[in-house]
């Protein structure tokens, strides 16, 4: 009898486990998918061609010719191992007597080796790229808080139009009259990408 | 190219490739030799000038780029009868050594003084990036603030 009841017993508390775990897989697993779609909305849906125009896209946009631009810390860089700009240069002196275009006119100089093009200027600091990896690159970007209120089509045409950005592919001499490194995909087929990752929906893919 | 201007309140007009320098206009047409040749490639700066009331290295300035602006040079900055705050700062402070940096570091600083009327030591490390072989910048450091005070004094009693 006794026997019996201590036996029902463990069958109860058995199965009381059984539901506990159950419940906290559940848990686990809905709050992982949650968490999983809060940080990739558009994982799902990206289509192979889309996902190849992304990294195109972005084999450009991580190129120093781009990111020197885009510091964290507000240091511009320069030169192909991104060293900090000589001089102390800094964001804030652009608010000062000494600024960007103090030696960076409209195009390059290849007198004195200093580029140039239309509207040169440090990014602002919510558009900072430098150290984030391609997919957060392309979230920032996108970000209409950190991105000056781009829409898609206006980031469209900034990426593919605006001088300032094309002239990763006229990047001149340096002081020493050597010829800065281009980015690894030619000019068109980088609009290109472009053009057909942002026609697809502009879906950043799943962080491999 | 033809390409006019107004330097140091007068108006001139060049016959050159619009890439050249403005730097090489400036001494070897126009012959005004105040400003400096140092390094050529917008580093040291002794060949700063103002376009429009802005700092800049002429040695990576094209010519081009001048067309319609007003430009001024150290000569056209004060003269003995009415010196800039800067120059009667320069003066009494006793500057410079060999001089050769000095027209640079004097337009460099015009220019701050003109947007920051108060520098502090952190503003004229971070606007005045000219090099002085002779390592005067002590003295140019005294002479900037006595520049802004002689100026905003001067600005007070006009
Ligand atoms: S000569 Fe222009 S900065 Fe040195
Ligand atoms: S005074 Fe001689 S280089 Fe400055």
């Amino acid at each position: 009898m006794s026997t019996h009841f201590i036996n029902f017993n463990r069958m109860k508390s058995l199965y009381s486990w059984q539901s506990i775990t159950l419940l906290i897989f559940i848990v686990v697993l809905v709050s992982f998918k949650t968490i999983s779609s809060s940080n990739n909305v558009d994982a799902p849906n990206i289509s192979p061609e889309s996902e190849t125009a992304f990294h195109t896209m972005m084999d450009v946009l991580t190129h120093k010719r781009c990111v020197n631009c885009h510091p964290n810390d507000n240091i511009p860089k320069q030169g192909e191992d991104s060293h900090a700009h000589r001089f102390g240069i800094t964001r804030s002196n652009g608010v000062s007597a000494t600024n960007c275009n103090t030696c960076h006119q409209s195009s390059n100089n290849n007198y004195s080796g200093v580029p140039g093009a239309p509207e040169w200027a440090l990014a602002p600091q919510s558009m900072a790229w430098e150290g984030l990896n391609r997919y957060e690159i392309a979230r920032v970007m996108m970000d209409k808080s950190k991105n000056g209120n781009r829409t898609t089509e206006d980031l469209m045409h900034h990426l593919t139009e605006h001088e300032l950005v094309l002239w990763a592919w006229d990047p001149g001499i340096d002081a020493e009259g050597n010829a800065r490194e281009l980015p690894p995909v030619s000019k068109e087929d980088y609009i290109k990408a472009v053009k057909k990752w942002i026609d697809a929906g502009a879906i950043i893919p799943e962080e491999k | 190219m033809k390409i006019s201007f107004n330097i140091n309140g007068n108006t001139q007009t060049v016959d050159t490739d619009g890439d050249t320098p403005l730097l090489w206009v400036i001494r070897d047409v126009l012959d005004l030799k105040g400003t400096k040749f140092g390094c050529g490639k917008a580093a040291c700066g002794a060949c700063t000038i103002h376009i429009d009331g802005e700092a800049i290295r002429s040695c990576s300035y094209a010519v081009k780029y001048a067309e319609g602006k007003n430009i001024t040079t150290i000569e056209g900055l004060g003269n003995k009868e009415n010196p800039h705050p800067i120059q009667q700062a320069w003066i009494e402070e006793i500057v410079p050594q060999c001089g050769y940096c000095q027209p640079g570091f004097m337009m460099a600083s015009a220019a701050l003084i003109e947007k920051n009327p108060n520098p502090s030591d952190q503003d004229i490390d971070e606007n005045i990036l000219n090099i002085c072989r002779c390592g005067t910048y002590y003295r140019m450091r005294k002479a900037i603030k006595k520049a802004a005070e002689i100026k905003s004094n001067s600005i007070i009693n006009s």
